[in-house]
C-alpha cells in the first residue's frame, strides 16, 4: 500500500499533511524525559552521547559495565548505533551515564594536552579472543610512544600474527581510549587507522610522537 | 532491530502529533512520553521490524485512552474536563483546522490523522484501530467528508 504523494491530494488533505501540532521544545522536552526515565527504570543497555572534539563530533556509547564503543568522526553514526543494536541490544537511546560522563571530561583533558591516559571502567564485549588480547596490548603503550603491528602481535602472545594483529587494530571498538594510533608499520609507515590516517596523524601530533 | 534511539527519532515527532491530535495540546508531552516508555519495555520482544510503526501508535491510542479515563475520573476542574474539545488550549499556527479535527468523533479523528498528520496505510490503521481496512478507508473517508463541509480552505 502506497502512501499519498502530494500531487495526488487535494487541498484538504494537504493542509491535514502540513499540520503543524506541537512545536519543537514540546519534541525537545519529551526526549529529555524519556532519556531521564528509562535510565531511571532501567531500560536502557546502552547509552549513548556525542561530545566535540578537535577531531569532531565523537560518538560514546556505555552499557552499566562501562564504555562500549567509541565512534570517531569518520565512521556513520547510523552504522555504529546499528552495531551496537545487534551486537549488544536493540535498547540504545541517548542520554549520559557515569562512565560516559568521565569519558567526555577526559577527552577534553586529553586534547587539551593535560591527560596521558584514560581512567574509564571499559566494557570490552565488542572484542574477543585473539583481537581483545592484542587491543589490552595495545592499551599498555605509553603516551608519545608508538609501537609496530609485529610487536603488539608479539605482545599478545602470537609473534607471527601481525596480520591478524592488524585487524584487531583496525576493528578497534575503543580508539582514542585503547590507543591503537599509536601502532604503526615496522619501517615506520603510518598504517591504517579506522578514524581515516589524518586522524591518525593528528592524534600523533598531539602526543608530540609524529 | 534497529536501536531503539532511531526508533524514536523516525516516529517520534509524527506520534506526538497523533497524541496531540487525539488528548490536546497539554497531555500531548504526557501521551507521547507514556507511549514511548512503554514501547521501550516491550522492544525487546517485537519481532516484525516491518510492523514497528503501527505498533507504535497501537500504543499511542492506547495511552490517549487511559489518558481520557483517568482525567475523567480525576477531580478536575471543570473548564479542565471537556476532553476532546479545544477550547482553551495554546493556539497552534493553523488553530482553525486543528481544532476542527479535534472535534471529528473518535474513529474518524483516529483515522484522519493517522492518515494525513502520520502518513500511516490503510493497512496499517486497520492494524492500530483493531478494524478491517475497508472500514479504516471508510472512516478516513467519513472524517474528510465531514472537514470539508466546516472548513473552508
Amino acid at each position: 500500500m502506497s502512501n499519498p504523494r502530494d500531487s495526488d491530494l487535494g487541498p484538504l488533505e494537504r493542509s491535514l499533511r502540513n499540520l503543524e501540532g506541537p512545536d519543537a521544545g514540546a519534541w525537545e522536552r519529551v526526549r529529555r524525559q524519556l532519556s531521564e526515565r528509562a535510565g531511571a527504570e532501567g531500560l536502557v543497555d546502552v547509552s549513548f552521547e556525542r561530545h566535540d572534539s578537535p577531531l569532531g563530533s565523537i560518538l560514546l556509547g556505555a552499557t552499566d559495565a562501562g564504555l562500549v564503543r567509541v565512534g570517531l568522526p569518520a565512521e556513520d553514526e547510523d552504522a555504529v548505533l546499528c552495531e551496537l543494536a545487534e551486537r549488544v541490544s536493540p535498547r540504545v537511546l541517548a542520554g549520559s551515564r557515569d562512565s560516559v560522563t568521565r569519558a567526555r571530561r577526559q577527552l577534553d583533558e586529553y586534547f587539551e594536552g593535560a591527560r596521558r591516559s584514560f581512567d574509564v571502567p571499559l566494557d570490552w564485549q565488542l572484542t574477543r579472543g585473539f583481537r581483545r588480547e592484542v587491543l589490552r596490548a595495545t592499551a599498555l603503550i605509553p603516551y608519545g610512544r608508538t609501537a609496530s603491528y609485529r610487536e603488539v602481535a608479539t605482545d599478545a602472545g602470537s609473534p607471527g600474527a601481525f596480520r591478524a594483529a592488524g585487524t584487531a587494530l583496525a576493528t578497534n571498538p575503543l580508539p582514542i581510549v585503547v590507543p591503537c594510533h599509536r601502532v604503526l608499520r615496522s619501517g615506520g609507515g603510518l598504517g591504517d587507522y579506522r578514524g581515516g590516517s589524518q586522524a591518525k596523524v593528528q592524534l600523533l601530533g598531539l602526543e608530540g610522537a609524529a | 532491530m534497529p536501536p531503539f534511539e532511531r526508533v524514536v527519532e523516525l516516529h517520534g515527532p509524527a506520534l506526538l502529533r497523533y497524541c496531540a491530535a487525539q488528548v490536546g495540546t497539554e497531555r500531548a508531552e504526557d501521551c507521547l512520553q507514556e507511549t514511548l516508555l512503554a514501547a521501550l519495555r516491550s522492544y525487546r520482544r517485537v519481532r516484525d521490524v516491518g510492523a514497528i510503526r503501527s505498533w507504535l501508535f497501537s500504543i499511542a491510542a492506547n495511552k490517549a485512552v487511559d489518558l481520557h479515563r483517568s482525567h475523567a475520573r480525576a477531580p478536575h476542574p471543570v473548564e479542565d474536563l471537556a476532553p476532546l474539545g479545544a477550547t482553551g488550549e495554546p493556539a497552534y499556527r493553523d488553530d482553525a483546522l486543528w481544532s476542527k479535527v479535534r472535534d471529528l468523533p473518535e474513529k474518524q479523528r483516529q483515522a484522519v490523522t493517522l492518515r494525513y498528520l502520520a502518513d500511516l496505510s490503510h493497512s496499517e490503521i486497520a492494524d492500530v484501530m483493531e478494524t478491517s481496512q475497508e472500514a479504516a478507508r471508510r472512516s478516513v473517508f467519513e472524517g474528510l467528508k465531514r472537514l470539508r463541509k466546516e472548513v473552508t480552505l
